[in-house]
Parts: C-alpha cells; structure tokens; sequence
C-alpha cells in the first residue's frame, strides 16, 4: 500500500519535471535575443531537474527501505549531480552572458543598459598588474 | 596541518558517499574504506592550499544551518515565484528587459559567488558581469520595473529581496 503511494508522488514529480522542461524548450524558441532565452535555459531546466531528481531519489530511498542496500547508491549519485547542476548551471550562463556582452550583442528592446558605459580595458589592466 | 587534516577528511567523506552499498561492513567494504583512505590522503596532501585559502571562517557549523535554512526556505520560495513568472511570459511573450547595476555592498568572493548564483535562479534576473573593485553586479532583467530606476545603482531590494543580508550572514 504504502509503496504504491510513494510511486504515485515519483510519478507526479516526474511530470511536474518534464513539465518545466519542456517550458525551458519553448522559451528557447520564442524569446527573442542571447539574455532571455538564457533566463528560461538556467531557471525552467533547474528547476525541473530539482523534480527529476527528486523522483530519483525518492524511488531509491524505496527500494534502500525495502532492503536492497545497493539502491542507496542510486539516491546519493543523483543528489550528487543534482548539486552539480545548481553549482554549474548559473555560472555557464553568466560565463555565456558575459562573452556576448562583450563580442557586443545588445540585450534586443532593452530600456535600459548600465553596462554599456563599463571599459573592458580597465579590467584587462587589472588583470596585468596581478600577474 | 590543519588544512590538511580538513581537506583528508572532507575528501574521505565524499569517497564514502559515492561508494555505499559494496559490501557488509555497515554499507561498505573493507577494500572500498582502505582505498578511500590511502586516495584521500595523497589528495589532502596535493589540495590543502586550494581547499582552504585564508582562514577557517566557514568551519562554522551554525553558519551551514543558516545556509541550509537559506536554501530551503526564501531561496525556494522565489525560485519557484521565478519558474511561474518564466512560464508565464514564455506562454504571454510579454518582455521589458533591460540590463541594471545593483551593488549589494559584499567583500568576500565566496559571498559574491553565492549571490550572483542565486539572482541567476531567482525572479527574473541575470548575472552579466561584476566590476572586481567594488564587486557591483551587472544584471540583465527580464521586466525591469520603472520605479526602480529614479535612483543609480539601482536599489538591490528590487531585484534580489533580501538575499545580500542572509549572504552577509552565512559567508561574512
């Protein structure tokens, strides 16, 4: 009984999962420059992928609880990578947003853009000084 | 030394986690811990001036549960705000993006890291670029707000909450 009731929350959590996903996909293709599809990129996979995992987990936990210690595995890989994928998936979209910026992409129907006005000589000079 | 010593055992510990369930001995083998061991040192050897730079401000225990309670309760919270007002324009193609400077007044590049990443998962914000001397961000927003503009750098509380103080708590 109690198995079954845990399937039925792995299986709603996968769907909520794919669901933000999938919104991740269609923001790709209707926003309109580099930044805004970079917003639903980083923020619907993460967040869908804190489900998927959670789904994971939770099904290992299962299987760890009903006596099959191996499965212990399959939970602590996948909040593993689940933590490597909230370190690792903001900072490649700011790597991303910061190499367009500066090969000069301007955010489209922008209202308004303080970091035009930043020189990107000052910080290359910074960076001779501390070699 | 005790650089060392801290990096040894965190080193050990994540060795553990990735190998439970290969044997009898609680859920590891003996093979798996005497291994685990021996790498653990060789890499508690090599990594101890990267691991831990200055000084041990973040050994602090009540420091990680002031994170944890960070990362469970306002972080999740807007994340999830985040993901409806993300589905929401995605359905709607309503967008008034614009890219603002904010200074959240951190020193520490842990600090910085932590908020950068976090205004990257939350409402409708973007990190660009930071300027190194004053660690000012620059954040591309989806649907910049008219009021927040009357004053230059633009008030944090208006795209971030109040990350910057629980930052300034865990990691300053």
């Amino acid at each position: 009984m109690l198995s079954e009731i845990v399937d039925i929350i792995v299986y709603i959590l996968l769907a909520i999962g794919v669901f933000f996903n999938l919104l991740a996909g269609v923001g790709l293709l209707r926003f309109p420059d580099v930044y805004t599809r970079l917003h639903a990129g980083t923020k619907c996979t993460t967040f869908g992928s804190i489900f998927i995992c959670g789904s994971v987990v939770l099904l290992g936990l299962k299987y760890w609880i009903q006596g099959n210690p191996e499965y212990s595995t399959l939970s602590i890989h996948t909040a593993g990578a689940l933590i490597a994928i909230l370190l690792t998936n903001p900072t490649g979209a700011h790597a991303i947003a910061r190499a367009a910026h500066r090969s000069g992409v301007a955010p489209v129907r922008a209202i308004v853009d303080d970091l035009k006005n930043k020189t990107v000589e000052k910080s290359a000079k910074k960076k001779e000084v501390k070699k | 030394m005790l650089a060392f010593v801290v990096t040894t055992i965190l080193c050990f510990i994540t060795y553990l986690l990735l190998t439970t369930g290969s044997g009898t001995l609680g859920l590891w083998s003996l093979e798996e811990i005497l291994f685990g061991a021996i790498l653990s040192l060789i890499v508690g050897f090599l990594a101890r001036t990267i691991l831990i730079k200055d000084n041990f401000r973040m050994a602090n225990p009540v420091r990680w549960v002031i994170f944890i309670v960070y990362v469970i309760g306002p972080f999740f919270v807007s994340m999830a705000k985040a993901n409806i007002d993300v589905a929401y324009r995605v359905i709607t193609g309503r967008i008034n993006p614009g890219i603002v400077k904010i200074s959240p007044d951190l020193k520490t590049d842990l600090g910085i890291t932590m908020l950068a990443n976090s205004i990257t998962l939350t409402p409708g914000t973007l990190s660009v670029d930071i300027d190194e001397d004053k660690n000012d961000l620059y954040i591309h927003w989806i649907n910049v707000k008219k009021k927040a503009l009357e004053k230059k750098p633009v008030d944090y509380k208006y795209v971030c909450g109040t990350f910057p103080n629980w930052i300034r708590r865990i990691a300053e």
